[in-house]
């Protein structure tokens, strides 16, 4: 097996990249009262046509921000993009006049978020919301854009959507506002999908249900999908690919099957083993000792050292690049042949 | 620390038993005259027992009456109708001294940590704020020392009794809200969501503190949670719930491998598993329609318009949770049968 420190994304040889989202290296820092939060550390992940990459990682894990930045959404400030790019198709967006960027955002990488009582508006109808980015943005008529609106609710599967236009958000229960709100993102026929936490706020059969619609929705439209979640359940259902978070870098990256069988870095290998299983009785909960560090003071070396089982001096003095282990998998650890190994056995 | 349990009191036996406990919120209208017009039937005929030393899960989705049912048994609600007895002596009708001493023996931790501490209290003022109100608990002196000690027992750093909420994480929010529940040495702990507030890698701590305890001091926990792989760790006995009813109780292994409420058996198979190679083997059972408002219930079983099996009779006739021929847990379905095994 070869191994090689590379500091590029896997599978990413050409310079061009033929990726049709490519985010190269990027860091964020958000600038505060008490200090610099160094949120974004130099992550680089891709995306390619028709598959679905899941962005996993806790609270702080700057799993949204990466998304916010890619969206064109980050508040700056108090949020700084310090350097790296973000490639759509070969364009860097972070390069482009707002006016262009905007063009971008919505029709071609459109994003859905956890919440989505918050993130409608209660004082119009949920028609009416769908219909907005058409009027604004593609100069429909107001009929047309109800009748477009219509056929969306009817594509994410809201019963009696001709009769439900009208009615406002909190008509609606929380998977159905969820519908709604993939009905706004999908308006404009976007290639990516961002989805933040999709089915976080929402109960296990309705997270099924709209689980089972994004997936569908993903394969019929030809869309390519960031599910950015928490939940080691959920990723497995569905992703193709899986980039770990932590501290705001990428800490392992490997196909869905392979991370799962035998994860490579102490990260993943904790999270796996600390989640109690439907499906496995009387296991023992092992848990990852210590929390999370403070953005502002991200320990030296490997950011996970403190909280890590294998850690040796060369992880409090070295930053770990990605380990390349083959099929296109990276591990930022010191010791990754070794985590993987331990964890295949 | 002493255990609280006395060496009489013997892990096994019934310490808590709840009998037809209903929860009905007035629905009122009318600006000076209100007069009520419906009520939200949050909790509608619950019955269980919880054993001494035991684990009691108490699962189902939001709505289905399960922290309603948390705060009936904590007395922060006043229920419609039912009996609960703690050691024999009635819940619902003691007042004054009785209920204190009631109350000291079952304690609570709220699911979200940031909300259920003051953030003007130190820490060690949160954790004794319960010596306050029952003096006898731990003399005026001695306080200091025995918050020092719950700390430790929780895991914390006794150092830091002088410390606000804010300058913890969430997980060690969650542990000083256990230290809290634990200062009166109760025998019930009802724990409302205690983890869903918190992150993967905590989430595991948290649990394995609380199971740690259960050990050390003979608790029995009332563990409520919408996350069914954490109840299915935790628990011993698993209920139900669905429209504030127990649709199915029984013990963690007849609810999980041998569910035969039509519901359940849903539930259970729209859990994510984290396995990418179950992908294909595993058949979700996929419930259309939403869960039916609490105010206007259907008749007869409460789950007809979502189930799969229903019948004419279901919507006559309310299935009651009493052992089925399928197998001999109670179960509330006219056709509760096993899932047959793919």
């Amino acid at each position: 097996m070869s191994q090689s420190a590379v500091r590029p994304t896997p599978a990413s040889p050409t310079p061009e990249g033929g990726h049709l989202l490519d985010v190269r290296d990027l860091h964020v820092e958000f600038r505060t009262g008490e200090g610099v939060a160094k949120v974004i550390n130099g992550v680089s992940y891709h995306l390619d046509p028709g598959e679905t990459l899941a962005v996993l990682g806790e609270s702080g894990s700057g799993k949204s921000v990466t998304a916010q930045a890619i969206m064109g959404i980050l508040d700056t400030p108090p949020a700084v993009i310090r350097s790296g790019e973000i490639r759509y198709r070969g364009r860097d967006l972070l390069k482009l006049p707002e006016e262009q960027r905007r063009q971008v955002r919505g029709k071609d990488i459109a994003m859905i978020f956890q919440d989505a009582l918050s993130a409608l508006n209660p004082v119009f109808g949920v028609g009416w919301q769908i219909g907005e980015t058409l009027r604004q943005r593609e100069g429909m008529s107001r009929a047309d854009a109800r009748s477009r609106a219509v056929e969306l609710m009817d594509l994410v599967r809201i019963p009696g959507a001709a009769s439900r236009i009208g009615d406002y958000p909190h008509q609606f229960s929380g998977g159905m506002r969820q519908r709604v709100m993939i009905a706004m993102a999908l308006a404009m026929n976007p290639k990516v999908l961002i989805a933040d936490e999709p089915t976080t706020a929402l109960d296990v059969t309705v997270q099924a249900q709209i689980m089972d619609l994004l997936a569908d929705l993903r394969r019929d439209l030809d869309m390519a999908m960031i599910l950015i979640t928490h939940d080691l359940g959920v990723v497995a259902g569905v992703a193709d690919r899986i980039a770990v978070m932590y501290a705001g870098r990428i800490v392992e990256h490997a196909d869905v099957h392979s991370l799962y069988r035998a994860p490579a870095h102490p990260y993943t290998k904790g999270l796996l083993e600390s989640i109690p299983r439907l499906d496995v009785r009387g296991q023992e909960l092992s848990t990852i000792k210590g929390l999370p560090p403070n953005l502002m003071r991200i320990p030296s070396g490997c950011p996970f050292h403190p909280r890590c089982p294998y850690a040796q001096q060369v992880c409090v003095d070295v930053v770990p690049h990605d380990l390349v282990l083959g099929d296109g998998r990276t591990s930022a650890c010191h010791f990754a042949q070794e985590v993987r190994d331990d964890s295949a056995r | 620390m002493t255990a609280p349990a006395s060496p009489t009191k013997v892990r096994g036996e019934t310490i808590l038993a709840v009998e037809d406990l209903v929860k009905h919120f007035p629905i009122r209208q009318g600006v000076l005259f209100q007069k009520q017009v419906g009520a939200v039937q949050a909790v509608d005929g619950v019955s269980f027992e919880l054993r001494r030393g035991e684990t009691l899960g108490v699962v189902g989705e939001s709505g289905c009456g399960k922290s309603t049912l948390a705060r009936l048994l904590m007395r922060l609600e006043t229920p419609t109708a039912g009996r609960a007895t703690l050691e024999g002596r009635d819940l619902f009708s003691a007042s004054g001294a009785e209920l204190r001493r009631l109350r000291r023996n079952m304690q609570m931790v709220m699911q979200d940590p940031y909300t259920s501490l003051n953030p003007r209290m130190t820490v060690g003022d949160i954790i004794g704020e319960p010596f306050e109100i029952h003096p006898d608990a731990a003399p005026k002196g001695s306080r200091q020392a025995r918050v020092r000690e719950l700390l430790d027992v929780v895991g914390l750093n006794p150092e830091h009794i002088n410390r606000y909420p804010h300058q913890f994480s969430g997980g060690q929010r969650q542990r000083i809200g256990i230290a809290r529940a634990l200062a009166l040495r109760p025998e019930i702990i009802v724990c409302d969501e205690p983890v869903s507030a918190l992150d993967v890698s905590i989430q595991a701590q948290v649990i394995n503190l609380l199971e740690k305890l259960q050990d050390e001091f003979g608790l029995s926990y009332i563990f409520i949670a919408h996350d069914l792989s954490v109840v299915r760790h935790i628990s011993d006995r698993v209920a139900v719930m669905y429209l504030g009813k127990i649709v199915e109780i029984g013990t963690e292994d007849e609810i999980y491998e041998r569910a035969t409420h039509p519901y359940t058996q849903a539930l259970l198979s729209a859990v994510p598993v984290p396995d990418p190679e179950a992908r294909d083997q595993r058949i979700m059972i996929r419930l259309t329609g939403d869960v039916p408002s609490p105010a206007d219930p259907p008749s007869g079983c409460n789950f007809r318009t979502r189930c799969w099996k229903a019948q004419e009779v279901c919507a006559n006739q309310e299935p009651h949770a009493v052992p089925r021929a399928a197998d001999p847990h109670p179960s509330a379905c006219h056709f509760a049968e096993l899932r047959p095994t793919p």
